[in-house]
């Protein structure tokens, strides 16, 4: 196994971590905002969609998921703290004039936006998952706590703002992905780019309904 | 003093194969025990350096760059000539051969030509087989172009950048063998003394360009391949940093300077803008395929040329040279455009300058097809110029681009120094007095990877080398001498910068040592050029320690240098009765104005010998003889 | 054609009398100063006058002075070779300023490339990623016939775009990570794409990303500033190939040791 370390410690083996687990986790958040979308189909076809999913595999399904999903993010953090930390030490000392030509908001706040998704997914996972700091938490009443969750303005405003945040991530991070694995080739290296921008783009509008539709009234 | 070519005798033919044969061998265990001084890094020098150590040898490599890619090798452009007779088009090597002797206007030696020919196929195979991306046809074999007036083609290239892609093919090898451990080596080091001892080469003194420490390194050979001196004219397409030292140190301490005078014009670089002007850049006479030269027929004529109408152009090159046209040799061609400038047809602001027009080939191939062919070279031209080629004729002027002149050297290329090895450029080389296009390339390669390993080998073997550590007397004179030079031209304080020097000296150069030289000029330049060299000994200022990165001071030991190369250089012009090549004697021309040789008592190699500080240089004359190709007057008509 | 006008400039130059003493930005008014002179020359300038005045000349690299060694380069207001896209800093002419502009001039920065003096960095770093497996290990003399391999015609170009690469370090000055990946991506992909360098392909990139590592550089984050910053126009595609090789043969090496230096 002593390869497979000294090849994940490699420079291009951490962006690799990165990639892969960057995989799982997008993966992840496209099912989570298409789950929730059911939200718009009436009251109780969430909660059993709740019920449902903690029933899969004899309840073992959903404590996989989350063990992968763990393990996805940890490996997602670690490497970004492993590749932010070597990118420090490779120039300690910048530039006093500095102009950008091609990179974008999106990859300069990798970091910061990658910081502020952890600590909204901390927050995300006190606020639906465990309840404790949900105003009013019922367990299985996935739509109830929904509602009430999203009636607090400052907390659809943190959602909304990380939700935003998540977006840009998620467009830097979708087409630094193919190009980490190598998928590049002349002719769709353009597309490669849209994609990305399509894919940030339809989960960014889709968790950005959520607390709108809550707000508006829309779903109650 | 005989100068012994060494060369074999017999069918030429076969005289590389059986010189071979005849040499002695280094037992290969044995190798490990020599060590090498390799002086330069470009195409002559890496290769050399990377196939000693391939071979075994102990090797220690030298380059004033950062790093040994950045020799000037690299800024080669067009091609590299090999006779592979690819296109099925009747080359041979022979032809080859012919080619690059009658192209020489016969100053060069047979045998060493004929080698250099012979051994141009194998450079092919070698760069390929190193992974160097040639052109290619669409059925993956290797594309050629004809070249600088070639009526075969048989030049390979990899896009515009030829020099570059074959430099970096044997940068890498010779990076593979620092990988190894086989080579040591020392970028950012310039060597300033040659050291001999008991007759032989065995070392040289070097400066650590950023700590500036004088440091002496001793092996068991020491090999030069640091490239030509046309820096002397201070405008030139070298780079800044080309220079004579290593070489001029070596003529100091007992090596022949093999035709100094003889120096390459090339035709098509961008004109002069200004006194600012720190260098020149060629583009790639490939452009002399599709361009049409001319100037306006009337004198100070300043219209633009698009109002010029077709019937008050010259096209001088076509009227005069109606079966080769605008593909006239180099020396043909840029003599010919200070003719017209001289005759007040130049265009451009200064007046030094001809048109360059690619408006027929455009309307004849489209702009797409041109863009294709000279893309880069346009955008280059474009970018330097602020002119559009595609719309307005390009301005092009000679400038001084390559120096046949060097070292003298034998067949094995070892200079009159015992173990002194002078490969490339540095050496007064196979080209005679011109060069033709695709040629340097080929015979840098040539001496690096395919005759040095095997002359050294010669050398080293019928030799008796004693144990000389850096400890020796002769290390400590040299690295006083060195000394004592840096520390007179920082202690000069005077006035004037390095830089004004090398540019008066320069212009000094171009006026009287340059494309067309007279006995009288000469003469002038043999009265300034002594008097320019004492101001500067004393009113020279070079600021800065000597135990610093100091470039200042790097410049001043380089003009130093070019200060008594000049001339030397114009001794040599001056003393060469006969117009060859690239030297051009006015008093010694045909009717219409060719280069007229004259056999009879030039036919031959001039080698100068230093013969003391303040003293006349001697000349000394290697007598050519062809057997093979016949001397006749050049015709390009 | 510019001839005649003339401009004045101010500069702010980094001056750092040497790799291990501290350095400073100092202003320099540049006056009289012809569109016409590259970026280089406009900096002879301002040294001939440095020197005439008794001061120390600005040192900077430089060599060929027409955009193929590799030895310039500096960055010029905040951009690796200056605001025009595909030229080095000797290739800029004046007339990409304005009159009455500042210029600000620093040194590459990265740990990978310590300074020496003022704008004059070390960049050996890239020769010891190509000593560990930038080439092809032949030996001289050991070669077919050129023409015995053929070469697809595309890929002969496409390495040919790879192989342009003159090394002089924009890419990693303009990296905001200071990564190497484009230099070492270039090579790795030059020799990767043609049939001479399958044979080692896969130690070659794990023997140059080990030293690219070892060497300091950072890590490519995919900002894309490498490839606009390049005066030879290489491409992040490299980049992409370079790690799908990288990840192949890590995948079918794993018994073999990935470590640096050169291949016997």
């Amino acid at each position: 196994m002593n390869w497979a370390l000294r090849f994940l410690r490699s420079s291009i083996g951490l962006k690799l971590v990165m990639a892969v687990s960057g995989v799982v986790l997008f993966g992840f958040v496209l099912v989570h905002m298409i789950g929730n979308l059911q939200v718009y189909m009436g009251p109780t076809l969430l909660d059993e969609y709740g019920v449902w999913l903690r029933a899969l595999g004899h309840g073992a399904a959903l404590w996989v998921a989350r063990g992968v999903l763990l393990a996805a993010a940890v490996a997602h953090v670690w490497s970004a703290y492993c590749l932010t930390r070597l990118n420090q030490k490779a120039r300690p000392e910048g530039y006093r004039e500095r102009m950008n030509r091609e990179s974008t908001l999106a990859s300069r706040t990798m970091r910061w936006s990658g910081v502020v998704v952890l600590v909204f997914i901390i927050y995300h996972l006190l606020h639906f998952t465990i309840g404790t700091v949900h105003p009013n938490f019922v367990h299985g009443a996935v739509h109830q706590n929904f509602v009430v969750g999203f009636r607090v303005i400052w907390v659809s405003a943190f959602y909304m703002i990380a939700t935003l945040l998540l977006g840009l991530h998620l467009y830097h991070g979708v087409w630094s992905m193919l190009q980490t694995v190598g998928l590049s080739h002349p002719r769709y290296d353009l597309m490669r780019k849209r994609a990305a921008a399509a894919f940030a783009a339809l989960v960014t509008l889709g968790n950005l309904s959520f607390p709108l539709a809550v707000l508006t009234g829309v779903v109650r | 003093m005989e100068l012994k070519a060494n060369a074999p005798s017999g069918p030429i033919e076969t005289r590389w194969e059986r010189h071979k044969f005849e040499m002695k061998l280094v037992n290969p265990a044995n190798k490990r025990k020599y060590s090498l001084i390799v002086v330069g890094s470009g195409l002559a020098g890496a290769s050399a350096a990377a196939s000693l150590a391939e071979l075994g040898y102990d090797v220690s490599c030298f380059c004033y760059q950062d790093s040994p890619r950045r020799a000037h090798s690299i800024a080669a452009q067009g091609g590299i000539n090999a006779a592979k007779n690819y296109q099925n088009d009747g080359d041979s090597v022979f032809r080859l051969f012919y080619d690059t002797v009658k192209g020489g206007d016969f100053r060069a030696r047979e045998s060493n030509v004929y080698r250099l020919a012979e051994l141009s196929v194998d450079i092919i195979d070698q760069c390929v087989a190193q992974g160097v991306p040639f052109a290619r046809e669409y059925g993956g074999v290797l594309a050629n172009r004809s070249f600088g007036g070639a009526q075969v083609s048989r030049t390979f290239y990899a896009r515009g950048q030829t020099g570059q892609q074959l430099l970096l093919g044997a940068y890498q090898a010779l990076e593979r063998q620092i990988g190894l451990g086989k080579v040591e080596m020392y970028p950012r080091h310039e060597m300033l003394e040659l050291v001999v001892v008991g007759g032989k080469a065995r070392g040289i003194v070097a400066r650590d360009m950023i700590t500036g420490a004088l440091e002496s390194y001793a092996a068991d050979a020491v090999i030069l391949a640091t490239g030509g001196y046309g820096n002397v004219f201070y405008l030139a397409t070298y780079a800044k940093g080309c220079n004579v030292t290593a070489i001029w140190r070596a003529y100091k301490k007992g090596a022949l300077f093999g035709n100094p005078c003889y120096t390459q014009i090339h035709p098509t670089c961008i004109p002069v803008t200004g006194d600012h002007q720190s260098k020149l850049t060629l583009m790639s006479e490939s452009l002399r395929n599709d361009g049409r030269i001319w100037v306006p027929l009337k004198k100070g004529d300043t219209r633009p040329p698009a109002q010029i109408p077709e019937g008050e152009r010259d096209y001088y090159l076509e009227r005069k040279y109606p079966s080769f046209g605008n593909l006239v040799p180099r020396d043909v061609a840029s003599r010919n455009a200070k003719q017209v400038c001289d005759e007040g047809r130049g265009v451009g602001a200064s007046g030094f300058g001809v048109y360059l027009d690619f408006a027929d080939a455009i309307k004849r191939l489209g702009a797409s097809v041109i863009a294709e062919k000279y893309g880069n070279l346009f955008d280059m031209y474009e970018r330097i110029t602020d002119e559009n080629p595609y719309q307005v004729p390009m301005r092009i002027y000679p400038a001084t681009h390559y120096t046949m002149g060097g070292l003298w050297v034998d067949y094995n290329l070892m200079t009159t120094i015992p173990g002194l090895h002078c490969l490339g450029e540095a050496n007064f080389s196979d080209h005679g007095a011109n060069r033709l296009g695709a040629s340097a390339l080929m015979q840098g390669l040539c001496d690096g990877y395919f005759v040095i390993p095997y002359t050294i080998g010669h050398y080293l073997a019928s030799n008796k080398l004693d144990k000389v550590g850096t400890d020796a007397p002769e290390f400590k004179q040299a690295e006083q001498a060195a000394s004592e030079r840096t520390r007179t031209l920082l202690d000069v304080k005077g006035t004037r910068t390095v830089d004004s020097f090398h540019r008066e000296l320069g212009k000094l150069m171009w006026e009287y040592c340059g494309m067309a030289r007279n006995k009288q000029g000469l003469e002038t330049a043999l009265q300034k050029i002594p008097a320019l060299r004492e101001q500067f000994w004393k009113d020279v200022r070079v600021p800065g320690q000597g135990a610093e990165l100091n470039q200042s001071l790097e410049k001043a030991g380089r003009v130093a240098d070019f200060l008594e190369l000049g001339e030397l250089m114009c001794r040599d012009a001056l003393t060469r009765e006969e117009s060859c090549g690239g030297h051009f004697r006015e008093e010694h021309q045909t009717p219409d104005g060719e280069a007229q040789r004259d056999d009879q008592r030039f036919q031959h190699v001039a080698a100068w010998e230093h013969t003391g500080e303040g003293q006349a240089p001697k000349r000394h004359q290697e007598p050519l003889d062809f057997e093979y190709v016949h001397p006749s007057q050049r015709s390009y008509k | 054609m510019s001839a005649g006008k003339t401009m004045n400039l101010t500069l702010h130059v980094w001056r750092q009398p040497s790799g291990t003493s501290q350095g400073r930005f100092v202003t320099y008014p540049a006056p009289d100063i012809s569109p016409d002179m590259s970026f280089l020359e406009m900096l002879d300038v301002v040294n001939e006058r440095l020197i005439a005045k008794g001061e120390d000349p600005i040192a900077f690299d430089h060599d060929c002075r027409e955009g193929i060694c590799g030895m310039c380069g500096m960055m010029i207001n905040g951009q690796a070779h200056g605001p025009r896209r595909a030229t080095t800093a000797c290739q800029l002419h004046m007339r990409s300023f304005e009159d009455g502009d500042t210029i600000t001039i620093e040194p590459w920065r990265a740990t990978a490339f310590p300074v020496v003096k003022d704008l004059v960095v070390d960049r050996n770093a890239f020769d010891r990623i190509i000593a560990a497996g930038g080439f092809v290990s032949t030996h001289t003399g050991s070669a077919p016939d050129g023409n015995a391999i053929p070469v697809p015609k595309t890929a002969a170009d496409q390495a040919m775009d790879a192989a342009a690469c003159i090394g002089c370090g924009a890419c990693v000055a303009a990296c905001p990570n200071a990564s190497a990946m484009l230099f070492t991506s270039a090579k790795v992909s030059h020799l990767g794409l043609l049939p001479q360098g399958q044979a080692e392909r896969d130690q070659r990139v794990l023997k140059m990303v080990a030293t690219m590592d070892e060497e300091g550089f950072g890590t490519c984050t995919n900002h894309g500033e490498c490839e606009a910053a390049c005066p030879k126009e290489i491409r992040l595609e490299f980049i992409a190939r370079m790690n799908r090789d990288f990840i192949r043969a890590g995948l079918r090496n794993r018994g073999e040791r990935a470590g640096s230096g050169g291949t016997g």
